[in-house]
This record gives C-alpha cells, structure tokens and sequence, in this order.
C-alpha cells in the first residue's frame, strides 16, 4: 500500500494530445470549420463598418470604399468570402450529418475533401460574378 | 477547456537510446513514452531497437521483445493479444488502436508510441482511465425493465436483435474516447464517444423499457451535445464501430420525442 499512496500522491503528467495526433481530414475540417467561424466574426464588423459608411455620407462612404478597394483590402474581402464560404458548406454538411447520413468514414472523408473545394469554387464564383456585375 | 499545451510537469523531453540488438540484420526503431512516478523527472522518449527477425508482427509483439530482451522496466497493459480484451490501447503512429492488432509493417518509419491521449499517466504507457469507467456506470449500461419477468428469457426479434450490431462489439478500449478533441477539453462533463455508443445500445434495444430516463439522463449541454461530429471517434476505433453514428442517432431520438 505504500507505494501506492505514493503513487497517488505525485502529480501524474497528463499524457500528450493534440500535436501527437495524426490530423484526419475529418479533424481538419472541424478545426477549420472553427477558424472560418471565429473569422466571421470581424468579417460581420466590416459589412457593419461598410453599411455604417454608406449612412454617414458620401465623403465617408468613398473613403471606406477606397480602403476595401486597395489591394489589401480586396485581399481581406476574398479571405472573408472564402471564410464564409467554407462555413457555409461546412454547416451543410452538419446539417446531413444531423439527420444520420453520410457518418460512415469513406463518405465523411470524402464530404471534407468536398467542402474544401466546394468552397474554393465557390469563393471565385462569388468574385467572378461581382466584377462582372460592376 | 482547451489548453493546448501540456502542463510543465507533462512536457516531454528526449531519454535515453539503447543500444541495438547484437548480430541483427534487420533492426526497427520504436520511440515510446516513458514516465515513472518513483523519480521526479518529466516524461520522456526512449529510443529501442527491435530485431525484427526475432519478433512477432505485431506492435505488442514488439513491446514484449523490448521488455523481454532490452528494458525490464517498460510498463504495458496487456492481456488477450487478439483484440477482445482492450487492455492494450494505445497510441501508435499518431493514431489510437491496440498493440496486439496493429501490424508493424503497417507503419512507415520510427514506431512512435504514447499512452492513449489526455489522460493522466499512471506509468509508461499506462493511463488512468478511472473517469471513464466511471462514465460508462452512469449511462447504467444493463437492462431495466418494468414488466414482469418472463419465465425463460426476454425475447427479441431477428430484426430488433440486428439493430444492437455494430454496437456490441464495442470492447470500451477507450480508443474513441480519448481521440475525441472534445473529450480532451471537456472529459468531465462530456461522457464521450465510448460511453454514448454504449449508451446508445441500450436505448435502443428492443427488450429495455428506460428509454425515457435514459435520454432525460442524457439531455444535457455537455453529456450529450459536446459532439461536434469531428469523427476521430470512428476513425480511430481498432473494432471498426461508428461511435458519430451512434451519437448522431441519440441526438435525433431526442428531437423526435418533442414531436
């Protein structure tokens, strides 16, 4: 028993975790699904900004859109839509997994190879289609 | 929480390389966690080399030639060394699964072992896994019924009987649950991807009459819903089960009492 006291009294290191663990495709894309999802966050403070500025006049509105219109800023703006983008598919893809379908391995592989390109394409259609509406 | 750093005392450090095998042509590197609570030093990663003409196929196999020939000390769980009996759960080449069911040649490189992930270490590659059976003893995993006892057994259809595959097999090796980057933060309160499918079984055998208590037991912000279908659960299960499927099916029985 003594050793075993002993053994309870030390403080047990807590065995490794994440950065031992083989990243699944599955894993990535939840963790991604997060990150696109906290970037939402100031992306909706920027449309926010953006509508604000249209309210406020036309000198403050031009120079709001001269700062999305440089080249950082587009560059912003196509990570935001790309952010968005993901989410969405990503969300899509909970709401099938929601109603128990396509939970089996091969298909949730495939579904997160799926939602990255998905949202690729996505993301230049989007742009795609705003230059060609300006 | 998630804390993604390992507290001080569990950070890992490089240990000692023994000295490979005498005569050996055909020699393995194995990398494999190292913690005894009888010193005060922090985990660490000994480097073994196995001759892989004088050894099994399996990881065991391995760890058994270690311990037999090289290191004495090497702490192990093992016991049926055919996959049934879950003792030897670990994590190997990045992913969890058993020793004794993992083939050697399956893994490119260095054979890199570690005790199963998040858990506190009680030596080597010996987790503490008091919390998760603990777990499963609350989901009461036995069947509760009301009727009267019936004079030979409870009986069951082919069909109802076939619902419960896929769900027995389950050998609570812990692989799922301790995958799950949710258990990791929340182990407390989230009972994981082991216990749920185990849960799960029950809820949905046809001869159990606690359905209702079962799911009110389980509608909780974080005993059930910490699920955030990340699926390590079934990519790492060594019995090829489905634990997301499993909890996916409680989250819809859930919604279909409301209605």
């Amino acid at each position: 028993m003594a050793s075993a006291t002993k053994n309870t009294r030390k403080a047990r290191p807590l065995s490794p975790h994440l950065f031992i663990y083989k990243p699944y495709p599955t894993m990535v894309m939840s963790i991604v699904h997060r990150m696109t999802g906290a970037a939402l966050y100031f992306g909706t403070i920027l449309v926010a900004w953006w509508l604000v500025a249209a309210a406020s006049g036309e000198a403050y509105y031009d120079w709001v859109n001269a700062i999305f219109g440089s080249f950082l800023g587009r560059l912003v703006l196509l990570g935001y839509t790309w952010a968005l983008m993901h989410h969405m598919v990503g969300g899509i893809r909970h709401l099938i997994w929601d109603t128990g379908n396509g939970l089996a391995k091969e298909t949730a592989d495939k579904f997160a190879y799926a939602t990255v390109i998905a949202s690729v394409v996505l993301t230049i259609l989007v742009w795609v289609v705003g230059f060609m509406a300006r | 929480m998630v804390e993604l750093a390992l507290p001080k005392n569990s950070q890992v450090t490089e240990g000692k390389t023994w000295s490979k095998p005498e005569g050996a042509e055909n020699i393995r590197e194995y990398r494999i966690y190292r913690w005894s609570p009888d010193d005060d030093d922090n985990p660490r990663i000994d480097t073994y080399y196995v001759d892989v003409d004088d050894c099994g196929p399996m990881v065991l196999d391995a760890l058994l030639w270690i311990k037999n020939k090289i290191d004495p000390t090497l702490t192990l769980r093992r016991s049926c060394r055919e996959g049934i009996c879950g003792s030897c759960a670990m994590n190997i080449d990045g992913t969890n699964t058993l020793a004794c069911t993992k083939g050697a040649d399956e893994i490119d490189g260095a054979v890199k072992i570690y005790p199963l992930p998040h858990l506190p270490v009680v030596k080597d590659l010996i987790p503490d896994l008091t919390n998760f059976y603990a777990q499963h003893r609350s989901i009461e995993p036995w069947l509760q019924t009301v009727s009267p006892t019936p004079a030979k057994e409870w009986k069951q259809s082919r069909e109802d009987r076939a619902k419960l595959d896929g769900l027995y097999e389950c050998i609570l090796c812990a692989c799922c649950s301790t995958s799950c980057p949710s258990y990791w933060w929340n182990g407390e309160r989230y009972l994981g991807p082991a216990v749920l499918l185990q849960a799960y079984r029950w809820l949905i055998d046809s001869r159990d009459e606690a359905t209702g208590e079962r799911l009110d037991n389980l509608e909780d912000p974080f005993r059930l819903y910490r699920c955030h279908t990340i699926m390590n659960c079934a990519q790492t299960c060594p019995k090829g089960l489905n634990p997301a499927k499993a909890i996916a099916e409680i989250k819809k029985m859930m919604v279909e009492r409301r209605v």
